[in-house]
């Protein structure tokens, strides 16, 4: 039934129809609305589910962690700087091979403190070992949470999953979400069925010390896992289609208007929507451009962003993260999909833009465009102001 | 894909600890044992084992050495001595 909801409901509404048994969170700006739903949602006896208050993110985690590990659906949410604080145990869950699942509502990093929207948190911790996913609305951020939970707990794959929501424009955005009925949830995701789990009559150990002759083995398996992990995504992709009728294709990116581009810009996350309009935009005035839009960051998909791009001239790709000191986080991807390739782009340009909530503007899409020229330039800035960059304090 | 993941109780002993061992074992003098046991319960490997006294023994495939049951004797009638010596052997 389609309702006109803020992203943050919809995903507390959706999370409800997974019946998770164990949730716990604390409260971050933007992610608080999420959680406080489900909150108000057990207190009112509409979800049964265990809600677990705690004083941190890292309790937090811990908590799902060990929900998970006892063989049950678990959920949690959060952004920024509690991800961080959580990033010891993201790691654990990865390494236990604990098909958690977790909404990243983006937000940029401290210091300066700043709450609004970049991807800097999830994309700092793609060496995790979670699958992460990219939202570009709020209906595909709410059937990303269904198709989370059914590509983690499937037993090929048991990884963790984390849903990347823009902060704010997403969260907090009103759209018209066509929300999954519990009998079609319940078709697409069967109960959870684990291969492990921690039980006194079977007793076991999760997260032992594994000392050089085991270790190497545990990691092995997770970056073989994630590889196959590609072709998980587009078959459970297919059977969503079937039972929602929402085609996202193969789940790994999007294509819009590609096929004779000669310029592409690469992106992913909401600001895609933008992008859109600007190539709708300029395609009416006749100008071939396109947009390759990245849906899951982990597994990257290089055979397929090689097969997209492989004859378009000129890509520039906008990070809404930067990797200070190196090369923007998507645009090393994307340069090392190519390399040693016979075919590929002449030019492969990198633009940050959008950092702490900055606006990425109609306006600063076409200073991308104006940019992408025959010279290939990294890292490159939109929308700065050099007057706020002062010199007297080196002096 | 997966690696080691999960251990059932007693899975470790596959782990021969004794290899760790590297310049001094523990050798019982069984003179003024008193039973007490606390050798027993201080062995981070659990490896010490007996009842009666003067007859408590450790298992050199798991014993890595550390000597923490010679320092918990209250009777003092464990020591450690070098690894080459036969005196350890029991």
């Amino acid at each position: 039934m389609k309702e006109f909801v803020e992203g943050s409901h919809a995903i507390a509404e959706i999370i409800k129809a997974c019946q998770p048994g164990v949730i716990s969170a604390y409260p971050i700006t933007p992610q608080t609305h999420i959680v406080e739903d489900l909150a108000q949602m057990v207190s009112n006896g509409e979800l049964k589910s265990q809600f677990v208050n705690v004083e941190s993110e890292h309790s937090a985690a811990s908590v799902v962690l060990g929900g998970s590990a006892t063989g049950v659906r678990v959920y949690t949410a959060t952004s920024s700087q509690g991800l961080f604080y959580m990033q010891e145990v993201v790691f654990n869950i990865a390494g236990m091979r604990l098909p958690v699942v977790m909404t990243c509502a983006n937000r940029a990093i401290s210091a300066p403190i700043n709450i609004w929207n970049d991807q800097q948190d999830s994309i700092s911790l793609r060496d995790a070992g979670w699958i992460q996913i990219y939202a570009e609305d709020n209906q595909e951020a709410v059937d990303f949470h269904l198709i989370a939970y059914r590509l983690g707990e499937d037993k090929r794959v048991m990884l963790p999953v984390m849903v990347c929501m823009d902060g704010f424009i997403l969260t907090h955005g009103m759209e018209t979400v066509d929300m999954p009925q519990q009998d079609k949830v319940d078709k697409f995701l069967p109960k959870y069925n684990p291969l492990y789990k921690l039980d006194t009559a079977e007793p076991i150990s999760m997260g032992l010390l594994a000392d050089p002759d085991y270790y190497m083995e545990a990691r092995f398996a997770i970056q073989e896992t994630m590889k196959a992990s590609i072709g998980y995504l587009s078959e459970i992709s297919s059977e969503f289609n079937a039972v929602f009728g929402r085609d996202y294709k193969d789940l790994l990116v999007e294509e819009y208007q590609t096929k004779d581009a000669d310029k592409v810009i690469v992106a992913m996350g909401s600001v895609c929507g933008t992008i859109k309009e600007v190539i709708d935009e300029q395609r009416a005035k006749g100008k071939k451009v396109g947009l390759l839009r990245i849906i899951s960051y982990r597994p990257f998909p290089y055979a397929r962003i090689y097969e997209a791009l492989k004859d378009v001239p000129r890509v520039a790709v906008l990070d809404k993260a930067v990797s200070l000191g190196a090369y923007a986080p998507i645009a090393v991807e994307i340069k090392a999909a190519f390399y040693g390739k016979k075919k590929g782009p002449k030019v492969i340009s990198s633009f940050v833009a959008g950092l702490g909530g900055r606006d990425i503007t109609l306006e600063s899409v076409r200073e991308v465009l104006r940019r992408l020229t025959a010279k290939e330039v990294n890292s490159d800035f939109i929308d700065l102001k050099p007057e706020l960059l002062k010199e007297e304090y080196g002096k | 894909m997966f690696g080691p993941l999960t251990v059932k109780p007693s899975e470790s002993k596959g782990d021969k600890t004794g290899s760790w061992r590297t310049l001094v074992r523990p050798h019982y003098l069984h003179k003024n044992c008193i039973a007490c046991r606390m050798c027993l319960m201080i062995c981070p490997e659990g490896c010490v084992k007996g009842k009666e006294k003067n007859a408590f023994s450790v298992d050199f495939t798991f014993c890595k050495g550390c000597g923490v049951c010679a320092d918990i004797c209250p009777k003092k009638d464990i020591e450690m001595v070098p690894e080459e010596s036969k005196e350890g052997d029991q």
